[in-house]
């Protein structure tokens, strides 16, 4: 690459070997910052240099781009272009993965000229934050579409490296461009540009020095590992912080059950529920372990019998040949659905140490310094009654006055510091109510939804297997608490009340899934009543 | 003070003969204005042009030094208004604001100082927010110089270019008796590039100078019968002049051969990418040379007809490069190629699009056009037929992948707490008719709140909602406006005027203590101590002045609760009039700016500091997004984790994240869910924080064993 820019032949018509890069950013990334070192990297060089942008608004966290032009100093100003053009860029600087896919929309990107240098790191956009589902789009289409489009791709998490070196992404991109050899300048110019702009000077160059090596192919890995399973830009689609500690969140468990502790009796009773699973065919196993594992862990060995036994009756149903999608749909969403999301849950999964210990990784703390944690509560009657005998707890919900005045005792924001004796004690007694669980009224009502749901599921099996699985399924849309749950609880409803017209249909379960993907599209589920209109008028 | 400190840029202020100037264009004009003896300079600030406010106010010391007296004034109209001192007196004054916004507010002083015309040079520099990346409506500023008469230069955009425009404006301005319009665009004033100093001027006669020594001329007064005489004036006097000077001074340039079969009539600010045009032609070389006669107008008002004429002697057609429509110039040349008789076909918009942005591929595609049809011998051949791009792969369409990515509020952005309020207040009441102003809390129009009808004008927002007060309706209208629209006009425009006519609506005021949205300038309710300026007058006040009855002070944006059951009052209280809350809490961009040093020095020197973080448990959020959906903050974002039982990304906050406190409030104010923790680390903390903090970790922790050493723990559980 760097002899194709130094020997391009001057000819007398033409932009005289002008080289043209452009950097895509998200407002706040540093593009200004970037576009300001390669001007001083190129002037040391004896080159003339021009950089322009478009500041103002555009940089409050939207995509920003900026131009910089350069060509060899031979004694007279050439005329400089102020924006980029498409087809006519050498260097494609992009902060950001999607800013990448955006360069490319926009033309800058073409086969015979650019090389593309860009960050893998996600930042995403605020409509794929918003959907109740999985609303982000697919790294893995602009990496494909990147390779077509450009001369040469250069793409690895440069966020990871800047974070790592207490740095910014600009530092890493700097050091990536440097190591592309795309430029016709040495190492030691960029650094010097770095030294010379005085502020954290120390922390960037060492995450140049990490771009630069990442660009030469060593020290990081240019793809990044695809979940199976999930969406297949799950790992690369970290936000920064979770991209520094993907290590914990990717960590795989072993297949062959994970490590327990715990007393002699409870470590043998577990040993009999996983050899339980080793009955089990191959293709259901890893799912059933970690649902048996997340079950017990939230409750106790028994609930992970329960769980086993209501496992055992899909898998009686199942077959071979479907490669047991009944029973794997089941293993997964059984252990969801029994795993409801209560007080007591919450509770004792904030007063565990595991947790303790996260807090402190995620927060950084060092040193001597010390942590307070504050947690946000807002109980109201229904999480109340939820929490007490059943008898007493429907008791109240069925006298409105009565309710309405514990809710007004009751309902308003608790800020409770977990570091603090009373607001620790307060939670690990609640989580200690584990132990009453079954007994009280949130339980009765979870078991009852539980059953009809999986019932009916169970029951489909017979006439159309595939749609059987996708009522399973369907629990993927009960989650959230409060209103968001009661929420989730209607989409659910309003989804299985498709079933009467759409039984019977061949392609059933195709429908069931498209209503559940539907639903979650948007908040209220405007989507899915769309989606119900059309199924209501299948029939005719 | 402003967002960025100019330091740096002041010192080039500085510069003497011969030294070479290094910096953006903006501050290439600013050096300029001090090079020709500017003795007054005025504006307000907004892209591209703040930089130009902001090194000013940065070099009180220089300035005074000079005896140029600099004002950051209070709109648009004000620092036009102030060159009324170069009426009577030769004193040369300057102002400066983002155009056509900024012209539109000035266009009343602009009129009046045009019709009476001035003594000492006046030169107005309009930062021209044209196209990609603009923030306002899409006009021309050429239509003002046209229907004031002032003169508009729009030099070619490089630094020499430009401050030479400066220094012909201030000249043109006073052999003509008229203000100088002086157009940059937006790519020009953030331009880096270089050019060769002069000596800063003092001016020949400063205000003082002038204050001591009073002069007037009835004869320059805007009323009749002098305003009769002004019109006949421009075009008898004035207008001569500057044709006059324009020639003799050559400001307009010609490039490529005398002669040819066609030639290329463009604005200054076109010259760079039109040349590029070129070069992709092979038409052009590196430094310019081309084989295209070009007729460049750094003046572009008023046209000079014989220049224009010359150009067009032997040539079959000319292409009228213009940005923006209408097409002005294009008109203007075509009468008089008709009305001299001429054969030359001038073509413009039939090559190059009526509207929108000249950008590089849309020049190469209209020139290329053109020149293909009126010049096809020019071209080689593989340019005058290029084959089509084959050979290598489709690329695939990626518009349905790529997300838009419009500009949004900040890392713990005050407004964002009150949108989430005003949010919540709608799912409880149901909508209502929210009208929104200029600033940064425009982005409420965007998702996540998609909050905001309509946007009027700066300090407009309340006045555009003056309509809807009716007695029928049970709703009222909710409308919005910033501190600095509220002090640029809004005070009398929205409040006094919601005031006089009784107006029943709810008028919040986003109070984050600076001009936010152009670069976090001072204004008057501003908390800061500022050595040039007198800031800390309360809004609140202001509005009581104004005779507001129902007013309520918010003094923490964050609180989501307070902001909620304050909004739902003022949607509800039986009140009669205007019902204004005033939101304050600090530009949080300024605030790290201003903040994030103390606190890590105070941290390097041992002091106790807190410092506080969002966190969410992964474990307990359950993917719904419903935090997001009430706060779109960049570092609240979504992440997997790597468990197949769970299908939807969950909650994640980034180290970004400078612990507002939204998350955490609009979990409680919207009961969401339990899954956001605040975790605040104590830097250096004191005996009793360590002794504490033993204490406590040594019962948590007993309880904790107590626990995990009864029931079966996992790994990485």
């Amino acid at each position: 690459m760097l002899d194709v820019v130094s020997t391009r032949d001057v000819p007398a018509r033409g932009d005289g070997g002008v080289i043209k890069i452009a950097i895509l950013a998200v407002g706040g990334q540093g593009g200004g910052v970037l576009s300001d070192w390669i001007v001083d990297v190129a002037e040391r060089n004896g080159y003339l240099a021009q950089s322009t942008s478009v500041a103002g608004v555009a940089q409050r966290t939207g995509a920003t781009i900026y131009y910089i032009e350069m060509c060899r100093d031979k004694g007279r100003q050439p005329v400089f272009a102020l924006s980029p053009s498409q087809g006519d860029v050498d260097v494609l600087i992009a902060a950001e993965l999607m800013e990448a896919g955006r360069a490319i929309m926009r033309g800058f990107v073409t086969p015979e000229k650019t090389t593309l240098i860009a960050s893998s790191h996600r930042i995403a956009a605020v409509s794929e934050k918003i959907e109740p589902g999985d609303g982000r789009a697919s790294s893995a289409k602009i990496r494909e579409t990147a390779e077509i489009a450009s001369k040469r791709f250069i793409a690895f998490d440069m966020e990871k490296i800047a974070v790592k070196n207490g740095s910014v992404v600009s530092s890493s991109l700097f050091g990536a461009l440097a190591g592309s050899g795309v430029l016709p300048f040495p190492r030691e110019t960029y650094e010097a540009t770095i030294s010379a702009s005085g502020r954290g000077v120390k922390a960037s160059l060492a995450a140049f020095g990490g771009g630069y090596d990442g660009a030469r192919g060593h020290g990081v890995e240019i793809t990044n590992p695809v979940v199976p399973g999930g969406p297949d830009d799950q790992a690369a689609a970290h936000s920064p912080v979770s991209s520094a500690t993907a290590a914990d969140a990717t960590e795989p468990v072993e297949k062959d059950g994970p490590d327990v502790e715990g007393p002699r009796r409870l470590v043998a009773g577990w040993q009999e529920l996983t050899a339980r699973i080793e009955e089990m065919p191959e293709p259901v196993r890893d799912m059933a372990l970690r649902g048996l594992r997340k079950v017990v862990d939230y409750q106790d060995m028994r609930y992970g019998e329960e769980y086993l036994d209501r496992l055992d009756r899909a898998l009686l149903l199942d077959s071979e040949e479907r490669g047991h999608a009944l029973s794997i749909a089941a293993a997964k969403h059984l252990a969801n659905a029994l795993c409801y999301d209560d007080m007591i849950r919450v509770a004792d999964l904030k007063t565990r140490s595991t947790r303790g210990a996260r807090v402190r990784r995620e927060v950084g703390v060092k040193g001597d310094a010390i942590l307070q944690t504050t947690e946000y509560f807002h109980p109201r009657v229904e999480e109340f009654c939820g929490a007490m005998p059943a008898a007493i707890g429907s008791y109240i919900e069925n006298r409105p006055k009565l309710s309405a005045f514990i809710d007004r005792r009751i309902n308003k924001g608790r800020r409770i510091r977990t570091d603090s004796f009373t607001g620790f004690a307060m939670l690990w007694m609640i989580g200690g109510m584990r132990r009453w669980r079954r007994g009280l009224l949130r339980h009765r009502v979870e078991q009852a939804h539980l059953d009809r749901w999986c019932d009916l599921g169970l029951a489909t099996v017979p006439q159309d297997y595939a749609l059987a699985v996708e009522i399973l399924n369907t629990r993927r849309l009960i989650k959230g608490y409060s209103d968001t749950h009661v929420r989730a609880q209607s989409k659910f409803d309003r989804v299985l009340s498709a079933l009467p017209m759409l039984k019977g249909r061949s392609d059933a379960a195709d429908w069931l899934r498209r209503l559940r993907e539907a639903a979650l599209k948007d908040e209220k589920g405007d989507m899915l009543d769309g989606a119900l209109k059309t199924v209501a008028t299948l029939g005719d | 003070m402003a967002e960025r400190s100019f330091a740096k840029e002041v010192e080039k202020l500085r510069l003497g003969d011969g030294e070479e100037f290094a910096g953006e264009g903006i501050l290439a004009i600013t050096k300029a204005l001090l090079q020709c003896g500017v003795g007054y300079v005025g504006g307000y600030q907004g892209a591209p042009i703040s930089h130009l406010m902001d090194v000013l106010a940065d070099a009180q010391d220089i300035l005074g030094e000079l005896g140029v007296h600099f004002e950051a004034s209070a709109s648009e109209a004000t620092a036009t208004a102030m060159l009324a001192a170069s009426v009577h007196y030769p004193i040369r004054g300057a102002a400066t604001f983002k155009s056509t916004v900024g012209t539109n507010v000035a266009s009343d002083a602009l009129a009046n100082l045009a019709s009476g015309g001035v003594t000492g040079g006046a030169l107005i520099i309009v930062g021209e927010d044209y196209g990609e990346g603009s923030s306002i409506m899409q006009e021309r500023s050429h239509a003002f110089a046209m229907k004031s008469q002032v003169w508009l230069l729009d030099p070619r955009p490089n630094l020499p270019s430009i401050v030479q425009a400066v220094e012909h404006g201030f000249e043109l301005s006073e052999v003509s008796n008229t203000p100088v319009m002086l157009q940059v665009r937006i790519r020009c004033c953030h331009v880096h590039g270089k050019f060769i100093a002069k000596d800063n001027k003092r001016p020949s006669m400063t205000v003082a100078d002038a204050l001591e020594n009073p002069r007037r001329d009835t004869g320059r007064i805007v009323l009749p019968p002098a305003s009769f005489l002004h019109e006949k004036e421009k075009v008898a006097k004035r207008w001569p002049a500057a044709v006059d000077y324009i020639r003799r001074n050559r400001i307009n340039e010609f490039f490529g051969p005398d002669a040819g079969s066609v030639g290329i009539v463009m604005q200054g600010g076109m010259y760079n990418a039109v040349i590029r045009a070129l070069q992709r032609l092979g038409l052009a070389d590196a430094y310019g040379e081309t084989d295209v006669p070009l007729y460049v107008l750094n003046a572009v008002y008023p046209l000079i007809d014989d220049e224009f004429l010359t150009f067009c002697e032997g040539k079959d057609s000319v292409l009228v490069v213009e940005e923006g429509q209408p097409n002005y110039m294009e008109q203007a040349f075509a009468a008089m190629l008709h009305k001299a008789g001429r054969g030359t076909r001038l073509v413009g918009k039939e090559y190059l699009p009526v509207a929108g942005e000249y950008t590089g591929q849309v020049m190469l595609d209209g020139l290329g056009a053109f020149l293909r049809a009126e010049a096809p011998q020019l071209l080689s051949a593989e340019i005058r037929a290029p084959n089509k791009m084959g050979g290598g792969e489709e690329i695939p369409d990626l518009s349905k992948v790529v997300p838009g990515r419009p500009p949004g509020f900040c890392v713990g952005c005050p407004e964002r707490p009150i949108f989430a309020a005003t949010k919540l207040v709608e799912q409880e009441l149901g909508k209502h008719h929210i009208a929104s102003d200029i600033g940064c809390h425009l982005f409420s129009i965007m998702p996540p709140f998609e909050l905001g009808a309509t946007t009027m004008g700066y300090g407009l927002g309340p006045a555009s909602a003056s309509a809807f007060n009716s007695p029928e309706a049970k709703r009222r209208s909710i409308s919005f406006v910033g501190d600095g629209g509220f002090w640029h006009n809004g005070l009398t425009s929205s409040i006094g005027n919601a005031v006089f006519n009784k107006n029943d609506g709810v008028i919040v005021v986003v109070d984050n203590f600076y001009s936010a949205a152009t670069g976090g300038q001072d204004i008057l309710s501003s908390r800061a101590n500022n050595r040039t300026k007198s800031t800390q007058h309360p809004i609140t006040k202001a509005i009581e002045g104004m005779g507001v009855k129902w007013l309520r002070h918010i003094d923490r944006t964050y609180d989501v609760g307070k902001m909620q059951a304050t909004l739902k009052e003022a949607l509800t209280t039986e009140e009669k009039g205007p019902k204004v809350i005033v939101a304050s809490s600090e530009c949080m961009l300024n605030r790290q700016r201003r903040e994030k040093p103390l606190v890590n020095q105070a941290i390097k020197d041992g002091a106790r500091v807190v410092k506080p973080k969002f966190g969410v448990d992964e474990d307990i959020c359950t993917g719904d997004h419903a935090c997001m959906r009430l706060s779109g903050c960049p570092s609240l974002s979504v992440k997997s984790l790597d468990d197949p039982l769970r299908d939807d990304p969950v909650a994640s906050i980034d180290q970004n994240c400078v612990g507002c406190g939204n998350c955490g409030e609009v979990a409680d104010a919207a009961v969401l869910c339990p899954s956001f923790y605040r975790a605040d680390v104590v830097h250096n903390p004191s005996g009793w924080d360590r002794f504490l903090d033993r204490m406590r970790s040594a019962v948590i922790g007993f309880l904790q064993r107590r626990r995990e050493r009864r029931r079966l723990v996992f790994a990485n559980a």
